[in-house]
């Protein structure tokens, strides 16, 4: 039984009209109605985003909630994941986090998932009506993306199917600052649209670690990097073993104080090599609510939607930004379809080896398998034996039916990818420019000054 | 220096101590916050600070835990209904953190404020949420006349409102995300000079060549130009084409006739603009070097622990004199390809220089208490170095009184015309003067507009008449607020929305943390969030 006037805030956004509201908003009970019954919300991650994502749900009439996230709870949760205690360090983030907020929200249905989201199937994510990401890492974000991207389904004039449309919103947060946006697959652009929005990671190159190193950071990393595994060669490093750390911490002291480097502390060891970003329960709560309200206002048209990205900085002043970026029309991932072009007389190979070189696929995909329709024309894993001899078959031959100039939609997978690609593969006679272009975009990789490869960032 | 065997206090704050460090980290834990009303956008507010380890907080609510509350705020529980709102919020915030400690006062926060004046002297920081104007601006003056921080804090449907107030909130260490490294290539001193002009840069062999730091590449090529062109640096687009020609003829060129890869050579050529850039005063800087606070007589008013104006004196005393119109070398220079023996050096070479300048600052500093009859009474150890490490990061925040901001005598009206006919500001200003407007429907009506079913319509007509009446009190002539919003106002009667509750928590937290930290900069005016169209302004009014 719900208390007379529990929810009297909330209903004023959602029962009564006005100038500022969403395209076909319709105001009424039914609005609270629909966000207790059949709306289903699925957060992704019960850190310090997740927890407040979970509380803010359910204190927005949001009732059926899922929760993924893998992690268990650790101290240094604690300054911001404020549904966790001392008591519960070691205990899956994701139980605790949705049997806190059910005990304090009467009436939340909190559902939690302890796994990592490539555990669940399409099918799971596809009873959503909408997707709420709490995440740290851009792999994750990409993998949720495109999974909600692979849901969506074009009509035959190349417009976005309404109902296959599902949305996500995304925050991430770093010190003051932080980000929320709205991802309408389809209408607005999904991460791969604008990935150069995320920064590179700062590496250092492996000659500067082991000949000249200038910072208690190179010294640190030099012990991780280098020393690790010359001298415990065979053990997987753990950065969340202490005495792992401890050793890194101690080698690094060691090398810094050869070369009269200082600055090297246990705090910066732990920094470096688990690459920490400084995070705040107040920036979390701002960025946590802005995603919370938008997926409100998504799901019910209460008010006029974020379009389509917002920045938030409060380290100097308050100031914030709204951007609406624009979708990548030959997003390898939300658009109706890469266009790819190929030879009139390609074989399936050549098509494959075309993909691999396209500046957007080929960062997409290493081992692809390719089907048109329902028919597999190579597929990896068990069915490779039967599908290896079309490699060499001309495509005009593999997708008979099709006019020699038709396009063909291919279904591309790949171990790289949560769900599968369309590429619009358009066979056309000369190949001489297109080929010449691609030779020229593969021999500029750049090389590092001393030969080395670049020390990767993530172990 | 934290070690592994680390306390779990240091783990636990962890995350928050690599963005404030361990300076800040115990100001916040030192920290007394009083808490006014405690709705969920104060419990969100004091959720942030709780988490982050404040000393002690208090609470003064006097309403009872109802349905609303249970719809709202995540700091009551269904167990509670009926209870002391105070004491529940209070005993729910305190479960998340058993370092801080919590107490409240079960009364009305204006009711306290007047019968105990004195008890707001117990806190460092009052945060006032869901006040309306009047009881604000009694508030405030006592906030003002005990020497206590105030921030004002308040969700209104889909808007809200923030505004601090107190005299100045000075800062060394506000942090600026990006900054130019000051390599002061103009301006050479000797050491620097010598240290670059050591180099026999041509007969080195190649793998030596490769390791010379760009400093000295530029150093040395701009030393030569001088030397032909009678001392002056690059300046027209082509003679600063030419010199990076010069920088690029520095590369190797291998047997085969190809240039080598020489990662210094490219840092040099992206770094070249060093030789022609002056070091520059920072216009926030600048205000304070010329604020009448940072005079010889700051010494006068100086105790220990607030070096503040003091040092800005002895700053702006070094910048006349010794510094030739800079301010002081801030002693540190950013990686860069070389062995770790020259960069060391070269580390030493502009650390040293740096010590000479802070010392030349600390000198200033003493001089001037000694002109004031305070000798002995010098600043504490190492503060004209910090101060001097961050000459470039120094701001002052002077926050008007809400007090001016509103008397038609001393309010900004033509500010206020401004921005509510800017495109950009329009419907956050119009939020303003509707929060204000709803404030005197208040007063008059004893609700807010729209809150009753059936009166909406009515309200709204009174509402954009009282808007009217604060437009043209304050001189903002021609300008109304916007039709659009006054409706939405009306429409969301006052509702305290969660999510809006909690966007404004974090943004109080943030700013409360910034005030009691002394790092970052706190805004100066009155912050306006739009949840419509998930916007911020920051109006000086």
């Amino acid at each position: 039984m719900e208390l007379e006037g529990r929810w009297q805030d909330l209903d004023k956004l959602l029962a009564r009209d006005g100038n500022l509201v969403g395209p076909g908003f319709e105001p009424g009970p039914e609005l609270r109605e629909f966000l207790q019954t059949d709306c289903r919300v699925l957060c992704i991650g019960a850190g310090g985003l997740g927890c407040e994502i979970l509380k803010d749900l359910a204190l927005s009439g949001f009732v059926n909630v899922d929760v993924i996230d893998m992690d268990t709870i650790d101290v240094s949760n604690l300054n911001r994941q404020f549904l966790f205690r001392m008591s519960d360090v070691g205990k899956p983030k994701a139980v605790v986090a949705a049997e806190r907020v059910n005990a304090r929200v009467a009436g939340a249905r909190v559902t939690p998932h302890y796994c990592r989201i490539e555990d669940l199937p399409p099918s799971f994510y596809s009873e959503f009506t909408i997707i709420i990401l709490g995440l740290d890492s851009l792999e994750a974000r990409r993998w949720m993306n495109s999974m909600a991207c692979s849901l969506l389904e074009y009509e035959d004039d190349g417009s976005p199917d309404m109902s296959t449309i599902k949305p996500l919103v995304d925050g991430g947060t770093e010190g003051f600052k932080g980000h929320a946006r709205v991802i309408i697959p389809g209408v607005t652009p999904c991460f791969e649209c604008t990935l150069w929005l995320f920064p590179p990671q700062t590496k250092f190159p492996l000659c500067t670690l082991a000949e000249t190193p200038r910072s208690a950071a190179h010294c640190i990393e030099y012990a991780h990097l280098i020393l690790w595994s010359q001298q415990r060669a065979g053990e997987e490093f753990d950065a969340d073993c202490e005495e792992h750390m401890k050793w890194v911490f101690e080698r690094a002291t060691e090398r810094a104080r050869q070369y009269g480097i200082p600055g090297v502390t246990y705090q910066l060891t732990q920094g470096v090599v688990k690459n920490i970003i400084p995070a705040i329960a107040s920036t979390n709560a701002i960025i946590s609510a802005a995603c919370v309200l938008e997926a409100l206002k998504a799901v019910t048209m209460c008010s006029s939607g974020l379009n389509n990205y917002l920045m938030y900085t409060g380290s100097q002043g308050i100031y914030t930004h709204t951007v609406a970026y624009e979708k990548d029309e030959s997003c390898p991932v939300c658009s109706a379809g890469v266009l790819l072009q190929a030879p009139a007389d390609a074989t399936l190979q050549q098509v494959i080896d075309l993909m691999l070189a396209h500046p957007t696929l080929g960062r997409l995909m290493a081992h692809p398998s390719v089907s048109h329709g329902a028919t597999p024309l190579y597929m990896r894993g068990v069915l490779e034996d039967g599908t290896r001899a079309n490699l060499g078959r001309p495509m005009a031959e593999l997708l008979r039916g099709e006019g020699v100039e038709a396009a063909a939609l291919l279904t591309v997978n790949d171990k790289k990818l949560s769900a599968p690609l369309r590429v619009r593969l358009r066979r056309r006679r000369r190949r001489r420019r297109r080929a010449a272009e691609l030779d020229g975009r593969a021999g500029c990789r750049g090389a590092h000054a001393c030969m080395c490869m670049r020390a990767p960032r993530f172990v | 220096m934290s070690s592994p065997g680390d306390d779990s206090r240091s783990k636990r704050y962890d995350r928050q101590i690599r963005i404030w460090g361990a300076e800040g980290q115990s100001r916040l834990e030192a920290a007394r916050v009083l808490l006014l009303n405690c709705g969920p956008t104060g419990s969100e507010t004091l959720k942030n600070l709780v988490l982050g380890g404040i000393a002690a907080f208090t609470v003064v609510d006097a309403a009872r835990v109802s349905a609303r509350d249970l719809g709202n705020n995540f700091f009551v529980a269904p167990e509670s209904l009926g209870e002391p709102r105070a004491k529940v919020v209070t005993a729910l915030l305190k479960e998340m953190n058993e370092c801080v400690a919590g107490s409240y006062v079960e009364t009305p926060p204006e009711a306290l404020v007047e019968a105990d004046p004195g008890f707001v002297d117990r806190f460092d920081l009052v945060v006032a949420t869901q006040m309306t104007e009047p009881h604000l601006l009694h508030l405030e003056s006592l906030c003002r006349s005990k020497g206590v921080k105030l921030l004002a804090v308040r969700s209104y449907g889909l808007a809200g409102y923030m505004r601090a107030s107190m005299p100045e909130h000075t800062v060394i260490e506000s942090k600026p995300d990006t900054q130019v490294d000051d390599l002061r290539l103009t301006r050479p001193w000797p050491a620097l000079r010598e240290f670059a002009a050591s180099f026999n840069i041509e007969a080195l062999d190649d793998g030596a060549h490769k390791h010379v730091p760009y400093v000295v590449l530029i150093q040395q090529a701009l030393e030569s130009w001088r030397r032909e062109r009678g001392g002056a640096p690059p300046s027209t687009a082509a003679e600063r084409a030419e010199f990076k020609r010069r920088l690029a003829g520095m590369r190797r060129v291998g047997p085969e006739g190809v240039p080598m890869e020489e990662e210094n050579v490219d840092e040099a050529l992206k770094a070249a603009f060093h030789a022609w850039t002056q070091p520059s005063i920072p216009p926030e800087v600048r205000r304070v070097l010329e604020d009448e606070r940072a005079s010889p007589a700051a010494a006068d008013a100086h105790t220990p622990g607030d070096d503040f104006w003091l040092l800005a004196a002895a700053l702006r005393a070094f910048v006349a004199n010794e510094g030739g119109g800079c301010l002081p070398l801030e002693g540190s220079i950013p990686d860069m390809h070389a062995t770790t023996d020259l960069y060391l050096r070269l580390q030493r070479v502009y650390r040293a220089e740096a010590e000479a300048h802070a010392a030349a600052v600390e000198a200033h500093a003493a001089r001037m208490l000694a002109a004031a009859g305070r000798p002995g009474g010098g600043v504490a150890a190492g503060a004209a170095r910090h101060f001097c490490r961050n000459a470039r990061n120094l701001r002052v925040v002077r926050y008007r009184t809400l007090a001016e901001e509103v008397a038609p005598e001393s309010a900004r009206g033509e500010a206020l015309a401004e921005a509510l006919g800017e495109e950009g500001t329009a419907a956050n200003a119009s939020l303003y003067v509707l929060l204000r407007a709803a404030d005197r429907f208040h007063s008059t009506h004893g609700s807010f507009p729209g809150v009753l079913e059936g009166e909406v319509e009515a309200d709204m007509a009174a509402l954009k008449g009282l808007a009217q009446q604060v437009v043209a009190e304050v001189g903002a002539s021609g300008a109304a607020a916007a039709d659009d919003y006054a409706c939405e106002m009306c429409r969301l009667g006052a509702a305290e929305l969660h999510v809006v509750a909690a966007v404004m928590g974090g943004m109080a937290a943030q700013e409360a943390i910034k005030l009691i930290t002394r790092q970052f900069v706190p805004f100066g005016g009155t912050l306006i969030y739009n949840a419509i169209t998930s916007t911020t302004s920051v109006l000086d009014l």
